[in-house]
């Protein structure tokens, strides 16, 4: 059965069914008890769970984020909420050299069972170069932390559920302009596995590839590519960065031959160079053209409407990838 | 001969303290040894000087507290109980080590026995040392950890987050600050803004002390008390230790931001001299005084040799201990 839920509540409901489940998992973050969490993420768990399991901490990221690991190490599963990542960086360490590393500087002797709930982009506007950036590539970069980027609340729940019950370090990015979109979402129990990307769109030309809300725009282009402009995109929405489905991502270029990758965020040594680059070896022989990027601008977000506009890749930039891609000029797409 | 005013049991422990010592002052030595052989990777971290710290600590503890410490790190795994070779193993990078080769020196690891990998970021084991904490009082179980750093740590603000956590949250951890003086190789009361480290933190509200680190006695005197208090829910303390490293910052540092009077000064100090002194006063023998020393040496030479005859990872191990995630990402 499933209903639906916006991407926030079904967030909620997989926290509230795993704090349910095991007395191990707590949440601990900056205003999440009484308050609810700055984007309603936690509503109601405080008042159901109590302040032992959801633990307002203090304005310390580094702080929180290293109590939740040693935690995690010493049997509880915790389940932290940066509240933008661009106050992740202050707890950098703690995520880099610590939590991801731990276990295997233990030698095997330890786990490290975290969970990290963090949010990106940018939703309404206007919130300036420190709450806006797009910093999934950082973390996919480092060895030894998965990273699960959602797109749908159906996504936003399952691959929260599988994030907590692993001992896996994970962090999960969240998008602050999906959270009150709306899908269906599975009823009780929903685990969504890691590492394995989903089709949202069938098609037969030009694959489409996205994550978090840059899927969205892989949508509304494939829709226009294919009424105005008889091309059949194919739309792949990765789910999980670490561990990346490259199998997927390949079986489609098989097909299609081309490939655009749109991320919000920007291009230098990111995770769309990096698809481009592992495409462009395992399958030089499907493809019919060079893998292209979509991306935001390579400098910080601006607060000015115009600008920040300007900065964001939209579903009219996929389009010009994509005919760019197939050989036509991107002036077609403003027709 | 024992004195009569001397009970025997005291003098028992006092000894046992005293090969520790020995054990971890030979353990460093003969690093020092190796490094200068070159036949050591990387550098290590030694603390001949600051053995009374470790050992005055560890035996306030029982068998389920744990250990946080840092890259300074031989002496605090000796002290809690890793065998030598275990030591050896992880310094010479055998699959032996205690930590199967990944970690080295700065990174000794044996959860059987408490001891969370010891950190090479300067301040970055506190939070994790109270998250330790929180897990038992989650679980109800009556665990004391014991988090270490160096005086130079004093300086990074993660510290006065884990600080601020412990006592707002009454977390049985006991924060102790070996002062060796040196922040690495700067004299680190020139970037301190108080004269004491304990100034420093008494903001957060903490129970703070201070003890003479070069005293084993001294270091059980203070720390014992704090660490029974911590594990019947009184909440955390600050143990700052006032010791001196006769060993560099690391091996093969240049030494030019001591003189060889300060050196000699603390040598007068020397927590062995310390303690052999005060069981001479009391009656021990020299003989059963070298007695002891012996011993460590010794066992320090068979696990040193022991660890040598150890086979390094073979290659296939390599993804061993590494996220199944990661490694199929490609």
């Amino acid at each position: 059965m499933t209903r639906t839920l916006t991407y926030a509540a079904a967030v909620n409901e997989a926290l509230a069914i795993e704090l349910a489940r095991d007395p191990s998992v707590i949440l601990l973050g900056e205003d999440i008890g009484v308050q609810g969490g700055m984007f309603t993420v936690t509503t109601g768990l405080y008042e159901e769970f109590g302040p032992d399991r959801v633990m307002d901490t203090p304005i310390a990221e580094a702080g929180f984020v290293g109590l939740a690991t040693g935690a995690a190490i010493a049997g509880m599963r915790p389940v932290v909420e940066v509240m933008f990542i661009d106050f992740l960086l202050v707890a950098a360490d703690q995520v880099i050299n610590q939590a991801a590393k731990l276990r295997f500087m233990s030698g095997g002797q330890l786990t490290v069972p975290l969970t990290i709930r963090t949010q990106q982009g940018i939703a309404a506007g206007g919130s300036g170069p420190q709450h806006s950036q797009s910093l999934e590539s950082i973390f996919a970069h480092v060895p030894g932390i998965a990273v699960a980027t959602p797109y749908t609340p159906a996504d936003a729940k399952g691959l929260l559920a599988t994030a907590i019950r692993t001992d896996e370090p994970t962090l999960i990015i969240e998008h602050k302009g999906l959270y009150f979109t709306k899908g269906e979402v599975p009823e009780g129990e929903h685990l969504v596995p890691f590492g394995q990307a989903s089709v949202r769109r069938k098609g037969a030309d030009l694959t489409l590839i996205g994550f978090s809300r840059s899927v969205e725009w892989c949508l509304a282009a494939a829709a226009r590519l294919a009424d105005q402009h008889g091309i059949d995109a194919e739309v792949i929405d990765l789910r999980t960065l670490v561990p990346l489905d490259v199998d997927t991502l390949a079986r489609s270029v098989a097909t299609t031959g081309r490939a655009v990758v749109v991320q919000e965020s920007p291009r230098a040594a990111s995770v769309g160079t990096d698809i481009a680059t592992t495409l462009t070896e395992r399958c030089w022989d499907d493809l019919l053209a060079p893998v292209r990027l979509v991306t935001g601008l390579g400098m910080p977000v601006p607060y000015a409407r115009t600008l920040e506009e300007q900065w964001r890749p939209s579903a009219d930039d996929v389009v010009a990838g994509a005919l760019a891609t197939v050989g036509r000029a991107s002036a077609e797409s403003s027709a | 001969m024992h004195s009569t005013t001397v009970e025997p049991q005291r003098t028992d422990r006092l000894l046992s303290s005293l090969y520790t010592m020995w054990l971890i002052r030979a353990t460093q030595d003969r690093c020092e040894q190796l490094f200068r052989e070159a036949k050591v990777r990387g550098a290590m971290h030694l603390s001949s000087g600051q053995e009374a710290v470790a050992v005055g600590t560890c035996i306030c503890l029982g068998p389920d507290d744990r250990l946080v410490f840092t890259y300074r790190s031989h002496g605090w795994a000796l002290a809690r109980g890793m065998a030598p070779e275990s030591l050896f193993g992880e310094i010479f990078g055998r699959a032996s080590g205690c930590s199967r080769g990944r970690g080295g020196s700065k990174h000794l690891c044996d959860w059987e026995l408490g001891i969370f990998p010891s950190n090479a970021i300067v301040g970055a084991g506190l939070p994790l040392a109270n998250g330790i904490a929180l897990a038992a009082v989650r679980k109800n179980e009556a665990r004391v950890v014991v988090t270490v750093f160096g005086e130079g740590a004093s300086n990074q603000g993660v510290v006065y987050e884990a600080l601020a956590q412990a006592v707002i949250w009454k977390l049985p951890v006991i924060f102790v600050c070996e002062n060796n003086l040196y922040a690495e190789v700067t004299p680190a009361h020139q970037m301190r803004p108080t004269a004491e480290v304990a100034d420093l933190v008494k903001g957060s509200g903490i129970t703070a002390a201070v003890c003479d680190g070069m005293d084993v006695e001294a270091v059980d005197d203070t720390m014992r008390p704090l660490v029974d208090r911590a594990r019947s829910g009184g909440g955390p303390a600050f143990v700052e230790c006032k010791t001196y490293r006769f060993a560099g910052h690391m091996t093969g540092d240049h030494k030019k931001y001591r003189t060889s009077e300060e050196i000699a000064s603390w040598r007068l100090r020397d927590p062995l001299v310390v303690l052999s002194d005060r069981l001479r006063a009391e009656g021990v023998s020299q003989e059963s005084l070298s007695e002891v020393r012996d011993r460590a040496s010794a066992a320090a030479q068979a696990a040193e040799s022991a660890a040598w005859n150890e086979p390094e990872p073979a290659p296939e191990t390599i993804g061993d201990y590494t996220s199944a995630w990661a490694m199929t990402a490609r």
